[in-house]
């Protein structure tokens, strides 16, 4: 009997000790309370702007603030005339195509199309002044506008077309001596209103990231972290880190959460396993366009239709336009659920005058390249934009139209609502050839969302993905996923196995049975 | 007939302790594989890691007591009475014919038993517990620069891992009716509890003849036992 005791206690105690191994808890240093002490303290200017001399002036021009600037930075003019900030493109070296400049100059997206003819209105957006339809001169330094990404104010704006001066009622004198490092507002100004609105591109950066909730960015949030966006997108030299795939093509330069995080983050084992195939933003963003829609679709087909002569508008009940004569239909929506895809670092892009052969299926304006094998890859939320937009037919190329122009009769699409003027006029602004005759194919844009990234209680659960119904990864199929995938044969021969054996238990006891009730019947024994 | 001792602790609580961790086994696995829902996924693959390293140990213990026991004989498959038994599966049962092979202390097996119990032991357990740990952890090589042992997909070892499971699971229903087909329909239930059973007396004799209470033969045979 002892010697029973002894050795059910033996087990016992090993038993134990497995099972606390197996559920201990991490007892390393909390890495998340190492950042969140660095980035509590916050960075202070190490000189006061307002008591500079050549500040006090009273600025006639934008132009004369950026002299200014440069008459002590003497030099940062120079890393912002490298920067694609500056220059709308950068030097990528694509798949298939070598090296190439990718920009504002030849990509064409499926929201506006392209800058092209259009300069002097997209111009607003550009940190420069003074650029004009097919003109612009990148190499005066005193058109560089340090104050639309330096002023601390938030007052500085730049004025609708007028080619990316200021409105000319602002203090320049106060905003100049009130700069320092970009904040939110700074960045948010131009890229939380790519396409023309709030949050119409990116799905993930809108105005609501100016100040938002915990619930919104978890990183962002003015009741928390309060990060700026660069205390991510590390700059050094004006080169800012991190690029968005709409335009760039290659693996370098990005920003990644690892740069904080390291790659495995968690305590569980298995949830650092995924960080091989899953990119961090797959699980912990769980919804984007939190706040305010986002742009999911556009037609162009539809658009010129006029009332009594004139263009007119329609919207939701959320305020959002669901049509514009000068643009066509659209569809938004909010609180998305990303699609997904398996993303190496690498993407290659729809150029100007590219020739497209098969428009059966959607045309990928910007490929994004992996897939399981690919050792590099790993799977991202995407926000996919869906389109239909103008095509020339017969040459067999995307048309980037005239839209915009002050004045009826210069072409413009948006002033005449005449396709075929307007993709005429477009064409031969970028030297490409136009045969007259334009339909409208469907085209696709992969925008990567890496914003708006959950509280931890948010985030993407387990049996999301794992599940046979509606998994959030039903349409990454080149792998096997625990709880999603299975072998139909397997499936069937085991269920058969299974239900033979129970057809077999269920027989042979009721012939037992049988048996014996007539044995005793019989009275045999 | 006379009251032996068949089954010894450790065997008994080996018997019941794998009986438990494999159906908890099959149903988180089979939650993990999609079929059921109960737990939700990440917990049912927390508990299903859990069970499986509690089977591993329960493994090694039982692998050691069967090779110091010699206990390990008893499954060495053999062609004598195969057929008979077949036979009596097939008919005799139905007319309350005697068993063909006897159950002894030293034979607890009948040929189809020590067939299937073999090809338990030797073929799906160690095709389990092997895909099984693949399972858990194929990467890790991988993740420590050692590319030459990387394993690409789980999909081989996930596929091989569930057939086992249900060949597992299609074993433990028809060993549940079969429990029933001895002396009487509970009699080897009985004997998995307690450890005894009625064997018929032409036997050898394997077991010290003790009279007593059980509590006292228990003590007797724990001292020989391991």
């Amino acid at each position: 009997m002892k010697r029973i005791i002894l050795v059910l206690s033996v087990t016992g105690i090993l038993f134990a000790l497995v099972l606390s191994t197996v559920l201990k808890k991490s007892q390393e240093p909390d890495k998340l309370t190492t950042l969140k002490e660095k980035y509590s303290v916050k960075h202070t200017s190490s000189v006061d702007h307002s008591k500079f001399a050549v500040l006090q002036q009273k600025f006639s021009s934008p132009q004369k603030v950026t002299e200014a600037c440069i008459s002590c930075h003497n030099q940062r003019h120079t890393e912002i005339m490298h920067s694609n900030h500056w220059n709308w493109e950068r030097e990528e070296y694509v798949q298939g195509r070598g090296i190439v400049y990718i920009g504002k100059k030849n990509a064409i997206n499926n929201f506006c199309i392209g800058v092209q003819g259009n300069e002097e209105s997209c111009a607003k957006c550009h940190i420069g002044f003074g650029l004009k339809e097919d003109h612009m001169n990148f190499s005066a330094a005193q058109n560089i506008d340090c104050l639309i990404c330096h002023d601390n104010t938030e007052t500085y704006a730049k004025a609708p077309e007028k080619g990316g001066a200021p409105d000319p009622s602002l203090n320049l004198n106060n905003i100049a001596q009130h700069v320092g490092q970009p904040k939110r507002s700074n960045c948010g100004v131009c890229h939380f209103y790519g396409g023309g609105g709030n949050n119409v591109k990116h799905g993930d950066l809108e105005k609501a990231m100016f100040d938002p909730t915990k619930e919104i960015d978890v990183h962002m949030a003015s009741d928390g972290a309060n990060l700026q966006c660069v205390d991510c997108h590390k700059t050094e030299k004006h080169n800012i880190s991190g690029k968005l795939y709409s335009l760039s093509s290659m693996n370098h330069n990005r920003v990644t959460c690892e740069q904080c995080h390291s790659d495995a983050p968690h305590s569980s084992s298995i949830l650092n396993e995924h960080t091989y195939k899953v990119a961090c933003q797959t699980c912990h963003i769980s919804t984007y366009a939190k706040a305010n829609s986002t742009k999911i679709s556009w037609d162009w087909s539809t658009a010129g239709k006029l009332k009594n002569g004139e263009p007119y508008t329609e919207e939701d009940n959320l305020g959002n336009h669901t049509y514009m004569s000068i643009k066509g239909s659209f569809k938004w929506a909010n609180n998305i659920k990303p699609e997904y895809a398996w993303f190496n670092g690498n993407a290659s892009h729809y150029l100007l005058g590219d020739v497209v052969n098969d428009t059966t299926k959607p045309l990928a304006l910007n490929t994004l390249y992996g897939s399981y094998n690919d050792p590099e890859a790993k799977i991202i939320p995407v926000k996919i934009h869906r389109a239909r937009q103008p095509f020339d037919p017969v040459n067999k190329m995307l048309v980037q139209p005239k839209l915009f122009a002050e004045n009826k009769g210069e072409g413009a699409f948006w002033k005449d609502f005449d396709w075929l003027k307007a993709s005429e006029v477009g064409m031969k602004d970028v030297n490409l050839p136009f045969s007259g005759k334009l339909s409208f194919i469907r085209t696709e844009m992969y925008w990567p969302v890496n914003h708006m990234v959950a509280t931890k209680e948010n985030t993407v659960k387990c049996g999301e993905c794992h599940t046979r119904e509606n998994s959030r990864l039903a349409a990454l199929n080149d792998f096997y996923m625990p709880g999603r995938d299975y072998s139909a044969a397997i499936e069937i021969l085991g269920i058969i196995l299974i239900w033979a054996t129970l057809l077999g238990v269920i027989i042979h006891g009721s012939l037992r049975i049988y048996g014996s009730y007539k044995l005793k019947k019989g009275g045999v024994k | 007939m006379k009251k032996a001792y068949v089954y010894k602790a450790f065997e008994r609580f080996w018997h019941w302790m794998q009986a438990i961790l494999i159906l908890f086994l099959a149903f988180t696995g089979f939650e993990i594989h999609g079929s059921v829902s109960f737990f939700g996924f990440k917990n049912a693959v927390k508990y299903h890691n859990i069970a499986a390293v509690l089977f591993l140990i329960l493994i090694v213990f039982a692998i050691f007591w069967h090779f110091t026991t010699g206990e390990w004989k008893q499954y060495i498959p053999t062609y004598k009475n195969i057929k008979a038994q077949a036979n009596y599966y097939v008919f005799g049962i139905f007319r309350n014919e005697p068993h063909p092979t006897k159950k002894t202390v030293l034979s607890k097996l009948n040929p189809l038993q020590k067939l299937v119990y073999f090809g338990l032991k030797v073929l799906v357990i160690p095709v389990m517990v092997l895909s099984g740990l693949l399972y858990m952890f194929y990467r890790y090589p991988q993740a420590n620069g050692v590319e030459g042992l990387n394993i690409g997909s789980v999909k081989v070892i996930a596929l091989l891992h569930t057939a086992g499971a249900f060949l597992l699971v299609a074993f433990i229903i028809a060993h549940l009716y079969l429990i029933t087909t001895g002396t009487t329909i509970t009699s080897n239930l009985k004997a998995m509890l307690t450890g005894y059973e009625d064997l018929e007396e032409d036997e050898p004799k394997s077991e010290p003849e003790k009279k007593g209470s059980e509590k006292e033969m228990a003590e007797e045979v724990s001292n020989n036992e391991f």
